[in-house]
C-alpha cells in the first residue's frame, strides 16, 4: 500500500480550493535502469475527487505527470467540515483513497 | 479479409460481454477507451484522440514557467473562462507521449487546474479545453534546461 495522500481543502468565499499531493513513483516506462533495461511503466491512471459523495473532479494521468503528483483544483458549493475524498488507481490496479475535511 | 478489422470486432465483442456481465463497470469502460489516447506518439494523434483540431482562444490560458530548470517537475496549470467547460487536456508537444493528463470538470467545479508534469526537452505546452462541445486551445513555450524523461 502506498503512502497516504496529503489533502488540503480550504474554503474562501464560496470557492473551495483543494490541493492534493499523492505519493507515487510515476514511472513512465521510457526510463532505463543502470543495466540499460527498461523500467516498466507504473503510474497513476485515474483520479477521482468527491465532496459529500458528489464528484467534483475526475482526472486521467499518463506517465508524463511528475513523481508524487500534485493536483490543485477549485469548486463551488462546498461548506466548512464537508468531507473531500480523493481516490487514485494506478496501472498495476492498485488504488488508494484518502479523505480530508474542508477548513 | 481485413485482419485488423477482425481483431477490432473480436475485442469490442469481448469487451461488451465484460460490460454486460458487470465485470467492467460503465465508467471503467469509458476510461479504457480514453486510455489508449495516452499511448499516442505525436501531437496530431493526440489531438485526434481528443476529437479534432482546436481553435485558438484567448479565453484559455496555460500557466507554465518560461524556463524550467528541472524537466522532471514542471508546474503546469490551465484555466478556461469559457462557459460550460467540461474537459481539459494538457499536452506536452515533444514528450514521447504528448497527451499528459485529462481533467473532467463537472458542473460547479471551476475550469482551473494545476499539476506538475515531466518534460523531456524545451517544448510547447498546449492546453485544450472542451466547452459546449467545441475544442479551444492555448499554448506556451517552456525551455527546459535538464530533461525529465530519462532515456
Amino acid at each position: 500500500m502506498a503512502d497516504p495522500m496529503r489533502i488540503r481543502a480550504a474554503l474562501a468565499g464560496e470557492v473551495t480550493t483543494v490541493r492534493v499531493l499523492m505519493s507515487h513513483p510515476m514511472e513512465p516506462g521510457t526510463r532505463k535502469d543502470a543495466a540499460g533495461a527498461l523500467i516498466p511503466a507504473h503510474f497513476i491512471r485515474d483520479v477521482e475527487a468527491t465532496s459529500n459523495g458528489k464528484t467534483v473532479l475526475k482526472a486521467m494521468f499518463s506517465g508524463s505527470v511528475s513523481q508524487n503528483p500534485f493536483l490543485s483544483f477549485k469548486f463551488k458549493g462546498g461548506a466548512k467540515g464537508d468531507k473531500i475524498v480523493v481516490k487514485w488507481t494506478d496501472t498495476k490496479g492498485e488504488s488508494r483513497s484518502d479523505e480530508a475535511a474542508i477548513a | 479479409m481485413n485482419n485488423s478489422r477482425r481483431t477490432a470486432i473480436k475485442t469490442t465483442g469481448a469487451f461488451a460481454t465484460l460490460v454486460s456481465l458487470g465485470i467492467v463497470t460503465q465508467s471503467q469502460a469509458q476510461a479504457a477507451v480514453e486510455q489508449a489516447s495516452f499511448q499516442v506518439k505525436t501531437l496530431d494523434d493526440a489531438l485526434k484522440a481528443i476529437g479534432g483540431t482546436p481553435a485558438t482562444s484567448d479565453q484559455v490560458s496555460v500557466v507554465s514557467p518560461d524556463i524550467a530548470e528541472n524537466g522532471a517537475v514542471v508546474p503546469v496549470g490551465a484555466t478556461s473562462k469559457l462557459p460550460n467547460t467540461t474537459e481539459m487536456y494538457l499536452i506536452v508537444e515533444k514528450n514521447p507521449t504528448p497527451l499528459s493528463c485529462a481533467f473532467f470538470i463537472p458542473a460547479g467545479t471551476e475550469a482551473d487546474v494545476q499539476t506538475r508534469l515531466k518534460m523531456g526537452q524545451s517544448t510547447n505546452v498546449i492546453a485544450v479545453v472542451k466547452a459546449d462541445g467545441k475544442l479551444f486551445s492555448a499554448s506556451k513555450e517552456t525551455k527546459v534546461t535538464l530533461g525529465g524523461c530519462g532515456g
